[in-house]
């Protein structure tokens, strides 16, 4: 047994400590906003974040989520920078099927939370880990801009 | 007046289609009109269901995997119905008679014709709908309708008279639906040719969409699935002793694709089947190579092509031509790699199942869980969730069977979910091809000849086996020239089972065909010494939306104007689902690398529902063909699919990404398809961008530089 703090909530859950977070937070905690993609640290579907922080859920055991914040798409609305990349997604109409979206919104709400004014090459360091395979990056970029500027 | 259309030819399905060359799929599908009346709804037809609250829902019958429909198709009703298109609500469709693609034959999403198949059919629903609600209220009032008239989901009649929608629909439901409406001059549409904000983004900014594998059942179990590592291949004997032993394990049962465990969460079964012990019988292919496929190919080429076209003497033409040219392309095995891998969830009982997930075939699905369980069609209830991607993968619905085999074994419902490996190693991959191209220019560099002769699997042989007649599949054949004018042309294919199974993937075989052609008649521009540009220009003159789309692309391209250092631009052309595209691509290439700065792209397809779904679909369409011509590479060896994750098969991704700029022909043309043409087209544009650069031709996908 072991107590997750997930989006401002502390939660009980009973599964091994190995688990990858990923299926804690989709499984355990039925919260299916937070996508498995590959299993493999490689395409970012399952991002989320620990204490702010942009991770890979799918290859982060449980136990090092415990005591630390996590944080989904579920909860990012909450955050100034969740809320303004959610607005900008939303403006711009970024998803096509949707499925990679989560994960992209986690990363660029991490990445405008540590740096407001994100250059171009900031933002290709900071979303090239999150694949879409609709190609939403044009707007993904835009988007980002949009959040940044609030133009 | 715009009279009933018969809702399906039923190309395919009529014809039988088979799965797996046994399970026969042409079931017919209830002929009830799909949109049961919910408590306190009716239905006007199978598309409009109207509540009491004035709750409309507009029924959405194609898959939605991010190329618009759920927001495409409720546009077209609502326009004709007159109801707020920001307050309704769409469902997915159950499988059913009325929602038979007529283009395709089946309930299937595929070949980019959703708008095509349902622009009338659609608008006449909503139209029909519209005057039902007209007819109760002027019975309701004692009035002729003509003095009735319907906007924003409520009908006004003479003296200020209303009624809402809601306070119609039960009486409307009752009456017999017109057999003719008028639909609406275009110039008074309100939402169709608007480029309006889709209504399913909030739900997939805040993690809401359900997607196939977000799926969750009361008392629902998990499942992960070993199986062949060689398609086709079949268990011999496993040895479970150590999985059952494993936390949460509830069953492991032999199926006819592998060994399945069912446990209480998902990662315990992955755990537990990993623990699996499986002889396999790899079965007839386990020896398949790359290099043996393309040899085969090879041999194929050799072999006499079933013919598509004959004009003229082509071979006296090139044999007397002042400059003959030729040349080979080749294209590899691509995965579909949608991001949500395959998954499905199944509740098979006694005398009921539900079926619930990410699917592009609802008939075929019905048909497939019917054979499988034993059930009556209308036993099964069928329910598509949003897709993460499709790509055609999920026409073929081997993940739905293997759940459905799952649920019935164990009785209870559960959720079986491939892991990435499982997707990548288990696809029905896009063929593989060879094409041999030849000409002939004259003396003033003029083409006198052109011949295309293509061989690769066919898809449709498989899936479809009654549509490939005198060795054609006509879905091998897809945008196989533009029609230059050039005196003597042939065409012809051969089919080349080359043992690795092949499905539709995006573009189908545009891809193949167009990367082929494109580049060839830039192959013969540069014979001639000519501009591709103006080469292909002067072969158009009786082409005007192909030449229209060319020179648009040319023009906002700048073609002709010089560029910065190291960097050049090339130049394709194509008609593919009646739409026109041309498209300009500017690279440069550092380290034996390609760079793509930037995809001019003009675009001539007829009317359009909604421009910035067009526009979504134009630029995914870019990335799509960009990762093909950078990285797509499926190969082969001791019979297995050697990439398995995304490092070994690379997607595009945001710092690669090129600029693209979108230019869309006006027209009043009827509605041609955006959702495949694109990615196409880009290869050929950049092969023939990198020979302007450094003159080396790209006569292989991917695209590896000396």
């Amino acid at each position: 047994m072991a107590n997750v703090e997930i989006n401002g909530k502390t939660r009980n859950v009973n599964v091994d400590p190995s688990t990858p977070l990923l299926w804690v937070i989709r499984d355990t905690l039925g919260m299916t906003g937070t996508k498995f993609g590959c299993g493999a640290q490689l395409c970012g579907a399952c991002t989320v974040h620990l204490d702010g922080k942009p991770v890979r859920s799918c290859g982060t055991p449980l136990s090092a989520a415990i005591g630390k914040k996590i944080t989904t798409i579920e909860g990012i609305g909450a955050s100034e920078a969740g809320k303004k990349v959610q607005a900008a997604w939303a403006a711009l109409d970024v998803p096509q099927c949707g499925y990679c979206q989560s994960g992209q919104i986690m990363s660029a709400a991490a990445l405008l939370a540590a740096n407001p004014k994100p250059s171009d090459a900031d933002i290709d360091g900071a979303m090239a880990g999150n694949i879409c395979r609709c190609g939403t990056y044009p707007r993904i970029r835009a988007a980002i801009h949009k959040a940044a500027t609030g133009a | 007046m715009t009279k009933l259309t018969n809702p399906a030819r039923r190309k395919f399905l009529k014809s039988g289609a088979a799965v797996g060359g046994s399970l026969v799929i042409g079931v017919s599908l209830p002929g009830v009109n799909g949109a049961q009346a919910a408590a306190d709804t009716s239905a006007m037809n199978a598309w409009v269901r109207i509540g009491a609250d004035n709750t409309v829902t507009i029924l959405c019958a194609r898959s939605e995997m991010g190329q618009g429909v759920v927001m495409a198709l409720p546009t077209l009703v609502a326009e004709e119905l007159e109801v707020d298109l920001n307050r309704i609500r769409v469902d997915f469709a159950p499988p059913g008679e009325m929602y038979i693609n007529a283009m395709l034959g089946g309930q299937i999403t595929g070949g980019s014709t959703s708008v095509r198949d349902g622009w009338e059919k659609l608008r006449i629903a909503g139209a029909q709908a519209r005057v039902m609600l007209t007819e109760a209220a002027a019975q309701k009032w004692g009035v002729d309708a003509s003095q009735c008239s319907a906007r924003n989901g409520a009908v006004t009649g003479p003296g200020g008279k209303k009624a809402s929608y809601g306070q119609l629909a039960e009486a409307a439901s009752k009456l017999t639906p017109p057999r003719e409406v008028k639909l609406k001059d275009p110039a008074q549409f309100r939402y169709v040719g608007k480029p309006l904000k889709r209504l399913d983004t909030a739900g997939k900014i805040t993690g809401k969409t359900e997607f196939g594998i977000d799926v969750r059942l009361p008392k629902m179990l998990y499942a992960s699935l070993a199986q062949c590592p060689v398609i086709g291949g079949k268990v011999a004997s496993f040895d479970d002793s150590k999985a059952k032993k494993m936390p949460g394990v509830k069953h492991v049962v032999g199926i006819t694709d592998g060994v399945a465990v069912v446990a209480d969460s998902w990662w315990q079964a992955k755990q537990a089947r990993d623990a699996l012990n499986v002889t396999w019988d790899e079965g007839p292919n386990k020896n398949l190579s790359s290099e043996g496929v393309f040899k085969g190919l090879a041999e194929a080429m050799s072999k006499p092509a079933a013919s598509i076209r004959q004009q003229g003497d082509v071979a006296g033409a090139i044999q007397s031509a002042a400059k003959p040219v030729r040349a080979t392309y080749q294209m590899p095995f691509l995965s579909h790699s949608p991001l949500e891998p395959m998954n499905f969830t199944a509740d098979v009982r006694k005398d009921s199942a539900l079926l619930i997930g990410s699917i592009q075939f609802q008939q075929m699905a019905l048909g497939m869980a019917a054979a499988i369980t034993g059930l009556k069609p209308e036993q099964i209830t069928i329910r598509t969730t949003y897709l993460g991607g499709g790509f055609g993968r999920r026409i073929d619905l081997d993940y739905m069977a293997q759940a459905v085999e799952i649920s019935k074994a164990i009785g209870a419902p559960v959720k079986l979910v491939w892991t990435r490996e499982d997707d990548m190693t288990h696809d029905f991959y896009r063929p593989a091809s060879l094409t041999e191209m030849s000409g002939g220019l004259d003396a003033n560099g003029r083409p006198v000849a052109l011949s295309l002769k293509m061989t690769s699997p066919s898809v449709t042989a498989r899936l479809f086996p009654p549509l490939v007649k005198d060795g054609v599949d006509p879905l091998m054949t897809e945008a196989i020239l533009v029609p230059y004018d050039i005196p003597n042309q042939s065409v012809g294919t051969v089919i080349h089972d080359t043992g690795l199974r092949v499905g539709y993937l995006r573009s189908v075989s545009h891809a193949l065909n167009v990367f082929a052609n494109e580049s060839f008649i830039d192959e013969m521009a540069a014979a001639a010494g000519k501009d591709p540009y103006q080469f292909r220009l002067s072969l158009l003159e009786k082409q005007p939306r192909f030449a229209n789309v060319l020179k648009l692309a040319a023009e906002k391209a700048g073609w002709g104007k010089p560029l910065p250092n190291g960097r050049a631009r090339g130049i394709a052309l194509m008609e593919g689902y009646e739409t026109y595209m041309a498209q300009v691509a500017e690279v440069s290439v550092e380290n034996r690398q390609i760079k793509v700065h930037r995809v001019v792209v003009a675009v001539d397809l007829g009317r359009m529902v909604n421009p910035n779904i067009v526009e979504q679909q134009i630029e995914s369409n870019i990335v799509f063909g960009l990762t093909a011509l950078l990285y797509g590479d499926i190969t082969l060896k001791d019979g297995r699919v050697q990439q398995t994750n995304f490092n070994t098969y690379q997607l595009l991704r945001m710092p690669e990404t090129p600029k693209i700029e979108m230019h869309i022909v006006k027209s009043t043309e009827k509605p041609g398809g955006i959702g495949e043409p694109g990615m196409a087209l880009l290869p050929p544009a950049v092969a023939n961008a990198v020979y302007a650069l450094n003159g080396q031709r790209l006569r292989t996908m991917p695209f590896r530089l000396a």
